[in-house]
C-alpha cells in the first residue's frame, strides 16, 4: 500500500508513469553489466607496484604490515607482533581452510580458538579476501569461515593476506568477489586502518569502538 | 528533535554569536576541515572528473528512482530481508517501533543517522518503553546532554573538551569522582568501555545508510569508529533507515561516489569502515543479525523530484558545504533550528518542513558560492537558495519591512533620474556627516550593521557620476 503511494508520488514528480518496457530493459542491462567509471591512475601499476602502494597506504592510515615469505612463517610473525605489542599470546581465529593449513606447533605458547569473536577477546585473526592498493583497504566478506565479529570486537585485529590477493582498485576487488563468491555475501567490510574518532574537538584519536590496532601479515609477493 | 526553531534564526544566531563556548569551538575547528579536504583533493588528480561522474550517477538514478528502488527492494527480499516503504515520518516511526516490539526489544543500539534525527526515532522509542543508545561518540555525548547534533558528520562540533569531561562525570557516577582525564584519549576510552556492554546487550541495532545498492540489495554505512558495524552485527535484528534518494544502481556506481565522499567530508582518502549489509545471517554463519529490515522513507523527497530543487536530492551528506560556509562558521549548526544545518540545510529544510517555517534559512547566506564550489555532486546551492527566496517573496512570507524596502527600491530603480538624484544627495550627505574622519559609526536604519564596524563614507560622488566623468575624460584624451 505505502509502496504504491511512494512510487506514485515519485512518478508524479518525474511526470511519467511506470517506465516503458524498453527503458526498463536498458536499465536492467546496465545493472547486469555494472559498467565501470574512470579509475584513478594511481593504482594502474604492475603487481609489485600495487603491493608497495597497498603497504604504504595501510601504514599511512596507522595500520602495520609484516611481510613473510610463506604460510609457514605466519606463526612466527604473529608471535613477534603480539610480544612487541605486549598483547597476550591467545587469540580467536577464523575457521578458514587457508588458515587451517598453518602449523602453529612451532609456537607452542600461542593459544588459539577457532570461531567468532566475543567481547572478551583481545586478539583476533581474520582471513583477508583481498587488498585494495588504491587506499590500503582490506576487503573482508562474511562467510561461515570468515565471521564478521573478528573484524570488530578484539583490541587488535590481525589479518593474514596473501600478496597475490592485492588488486589496484575497488572495482577489481568487486570482480574477484563476483567471480569467486557469486552472490553478495551477507556482510562485506572494506577496512582501512584501525578504528578512530575525531568527535572530541575534531582531533584524531585511534581506538574508538573497533580494534585499536590493525596488523596485516602479508604472505608471499 | 521535534520542534523546529528555524523561524527564530535571527534570535538563534544572536545567541550563538554571544556564546563564548560555541565561538571557541567554531574558532578551533573552523579551518581544519577545509585544509584536510583541500589536501585530499590535491592528492587525487582525477578529483574534479570524479565529481562530474558522481553528479551524473546521482542524476541518472534520480531520473529512474522508481525503477531502482523496486530493483533494490526485490534484491533485499531475495536475500531474506524485508523492505518497509514509508511515505512519511509517522509511518516510519510506527514501522521501527513495530519491528522492535515484535522481538520484545528493551534496548536498541544506534549508529549515527541523520534520518533518525529527522524522524525523531529516539523520542518515539522512549515513549514506548524502549531505551535507545546512541553509540557514535559524538551522538553519545549529545544523548547524555539532551542536545541535537550541530553538524551532520561531526555531531558534537559545538562542544569543547571541558564539556565532555563535565558530562561524563555527571552521568558515569559509578566511576571514581577523582579520576583525571589527562588527554582526549581518556575520554574516548571511558566511552568505549561504557558502550561495549551496551553493544553486547542490545536486542535491535538501528543504523542509517549512506547508500543503498540496487544491484545487490545492500545498505552501506561509512564510519570511522566501528560503532555502526557493532550496531548492525551483534543484535538479533538490524534495521537500516534510509531515505529514498540513497539508492544507487551498482557497486561500481557506489565506489565512484565513495571516492568523493570521504575526501569531501573529513579529507580522508577512505573512511575506516565502509560496510555493505545484505540480508540476514546465512546458513552456517557464526554471527550477524537474524532479521534484516530496510525502512525506506520518503518524507518529502518525492515532492522535490521534477521541481527546481531536484538537484538537492544528489546530496551525499559529506558536510563540505557547511565546513566552508562563513555563516555556519559564525553561528554553528544549532542556529539553523532543525536537523540539517549549513547551506545544504538552508535548501533542504524549507523543502521538508515548509518555507513558511524555514524561510529565513535561504536568506542566511552571503552567496559567496564556496559551498557550490566544494560540493562533490555539484549541487548549485546558492541558486537553489535564491529559488527559495523568490518563493518566499511570492507567497508573501517575507517580513513587511523587508517587502516595503524592496518595493521602494524597485520603484526608484525603475526611475533612473530620480534614482540618480537621490543617490547623489545621499552620497553628499553621508560625506558631510562623516566629516574629516571619513567614517560613520552610526547610520540611520543600519544600526545592526554599524554595531560591529564603521561605514566608510562615500567620497561625495556617486558611481554613475564618476563613471560618466571617466568616460568623458577617456574620450577627450
Amino acid at each position: 500500500m505505502s509502496k504504491e503511494t511512494v512510487l506514485a508520488s515519485i512518478r508524479r514528480g518525474l511526470r511519467r508513469g511506470p517506465l516503458p518496457a524498453d527503458q526498463a530493459m536498458a536499465l536492467r542491462a546496465r545493472l547486469a553489466a555494472h559498467p565501470r567509471h574512470p579509475i584513478p591512475a594511481r593504482s594502474r601499476l604492475d603487481h609489485a607496484g600495487q603491493v608497495a602502494l597497498f603497504v604504504a597506504n595501510v601504514e599511512r592510515e596507522f595500520g602495520t604490515v609484516a611481510r613473510v615469505e610463506d604460510v609457514a612463517a605466519v606463526p612466527g610473525a604473529v608471535a613477534d607482533y603480539l610480544a612487541a605489542q605486549n598483547l597476550p599470546g591467545q587469540f580467536v581465529i577464523a575457521p578458514h581452510p587457508e588458515l587451517r593449513e598453518i602449523d602453529w606447533s612451532s609456537r607452542p605458547l600461542l593459544r588459539l580458538r577457532e570461531g567468532r569473536a566475543e567481547g572478551t577477546d583481545a586478539v583476533a585473526i581474520q582471513h583477508g579476501f583481498a587488498g585494495i592498493a588504491e587506499t590500503g583497504t582490506l576487503m573482508l566478506p562474511s562467510a561461515p569461515e570468515r565471521p564478521t565479529t573478528l573484524n570488530l570486537l578484539a583490541e587488535a585485529a590481525i589479518v593474514v593476506l596473501k600478496a597475490d590477493r592485492i588488486v589496484g582498485a575497488y572495482e577489481e576487488a568487486w570482480d574477484l568477489l563476483r567471480a569467486e563468491i557469486g552472490g553478495m555475501p551477507r556482510n562485506v567490510m572494506l577496512v582501512t586502518g584501525p578504528s578512530r574518532s575525531a568527535d572530541i574537538e575534531q582531533a584524531l584519536e585511534l581506538g574508538a569502538h573497533g580494534p585499536r590496532r590493525l596488523h596485516i601479515v602479508l604472505v608471499g609477493d | 528533535m521535534h520542534v523546529a526553531t528555524s523561524s527564530e534564526f535571527k534570535r538563534n544566531a544572536h545567541q550563538a554569536l554571544d556564546d563564548p563556548g560555541l565561538q571557541k569551538a567554531l574558532a578551533r575547528s573552523g579551518t581544519a576541515f577545509i585544509a584536510r579536504r583541500a589536501a585530499a583533493a590535491a592528492a587525487l588528480p582525477e578529483f574534479e572528473q570524479l565529481r562530474d561522474e558522481a553528479r551524473a550517477i546521482k542524476d541518472h538514478t534520480l531520473a529512474h528512482l522508481d525503477f531502482y528502488l523496486e530493483a533494490f527492494a526485490a534484491k533485499v527480499e531475495a536475500a531474506g530481508g524485508t523492505v518497509h516503504w514509508c511515505a512519511d515520518a509517522e509511518a516510519a516511526r510506527a514501522t521501527v517501533l513495530q519491528i522492535c516490539q515484535s522481538v520484545g526489544a528493551r534496548t536498541v543500539t544506534k549508529g549515527k543517522s541523520m534520518i533518525s534525527e529527522e524522524l525523531a526515532i529516539n523520542d518515539h522509542l522512549e515513549k514506548h518503553g524502549i531505551t535507545p543508545v546512541e553509540t557514535d561518540l559524538g551522538e553519545y555525548i549529545l544523548q547524555i546532554r539532551h542536545e541535537a547534533p550541530s553538524h551532520i558528520i561531526a555531531p558534537a562540533f559545538h562542544l569543547n573538551r571541558e564539556d565532555w569531561e563535565a558530562s561524563f562525570r555527571a552521568v558515569h557516577t559509578d566511576l571514581p569522582a577523582e579520576r583525571v582525564f589527562h588527554e582526549r584519549r581518556d575520554i574516548l576510552t571511558e566511552a568505549r568501555s561504557r558502550l561495549r556492554a551496551k553493544f553486547l546487550a542490545a536486542d535491535v541495532g538501528i543504523t542509517g545508510a549512506n547508500f543503498l545498492v540496487a544491484e545487490t540489495g545492500s545498505s552501506v554505512i561509512v564510519t570511522n569508529e566501528g560503532n555502526g558495524d557493532l550496531t548492525q552485527t551483534l543484535p538479533k535484528v538490524h534495521i537500516a533507515l534510509a531515505s529514498i534518494e540513497k539508492v544507487v544502481p551498482t557497486l561500481e556506481d557506489c565506489v565512484s561516489l565513495l571516492r568523493v565522499l570521504a575526501r569531501s567530508a573529513t579529507g580522508q582518502e577512505f573512511s575506516v569502515y565502509t560496510t555493505f549489509s545484505t540480508g540476514a545471517r546465512r546458513p552456517g554463519d557464526l554471527d550477524g543479525p537474524q532479521e534484516y529490515h530496510v525502512v525506506l522513507v520518503d518524507n518529502g523527497r518525492s515532492g522535490m523530484l521534477g521541481s527546481e530543487f531536484q538537484p538537492m536530492l544528489r546530496c551525499i551528506r559529506c558536510a563540505a558545504c557547511m565546513n566552508h560556509c562563513p555563516v555556519y562558521g559564525a553561528v554553528g549548526g544549532h542556529a539553523y533550528g532543525w536537523v540539517y544545518p549549513g547551506p545544504m540545510g538552508s535548501v533542504l529544510t524549507p523543502a521538508l518542513i515548509g518555507v513558511d517555517q524555514a524561510g529565513l534559512l535561504p536568506g542566511a547566506s552571503t552567496f559567496c558560492g564556496k559551498c557550490e564550489s566544494v560540493c562533490p555532486v555539484r549541487i548549485p546551492l546558492p541558486g537553489l537558495m535564491r529559488h527559495w527566496r523568490e518563493r518566499e517573496f511570492e507567497r508573501h512570507l517575507t517580513p513587511v519591512g523587508q517587502r516595503r524596502n524592496l518595493a521602494l527600491w524597485a520603484f526608484l530603480a525603475r526611475r533612473p533620474a530620480l534614482y540618480r538624484t537621490l543617490t547623489r544627495l545621499a552620497a553628499r550627505s553621508l560625506k558631510i556627516l562623516a566629516g574629516r574622519r571619513g567614517r560613520l559609526s552610526r547610520v540611520p536604519m543600519a544600526g545592526g550593521w554599524t554595531a560591529g564596524r564603521d561605514l566608510p563614507a562615500p567620497e561625495g560622488e556617486t558611481f554613475f557620476a564618476r563613471y560618466a566623468r571617466a568616460q568623458r575624460q577617456g574620450r577627450s584624451a
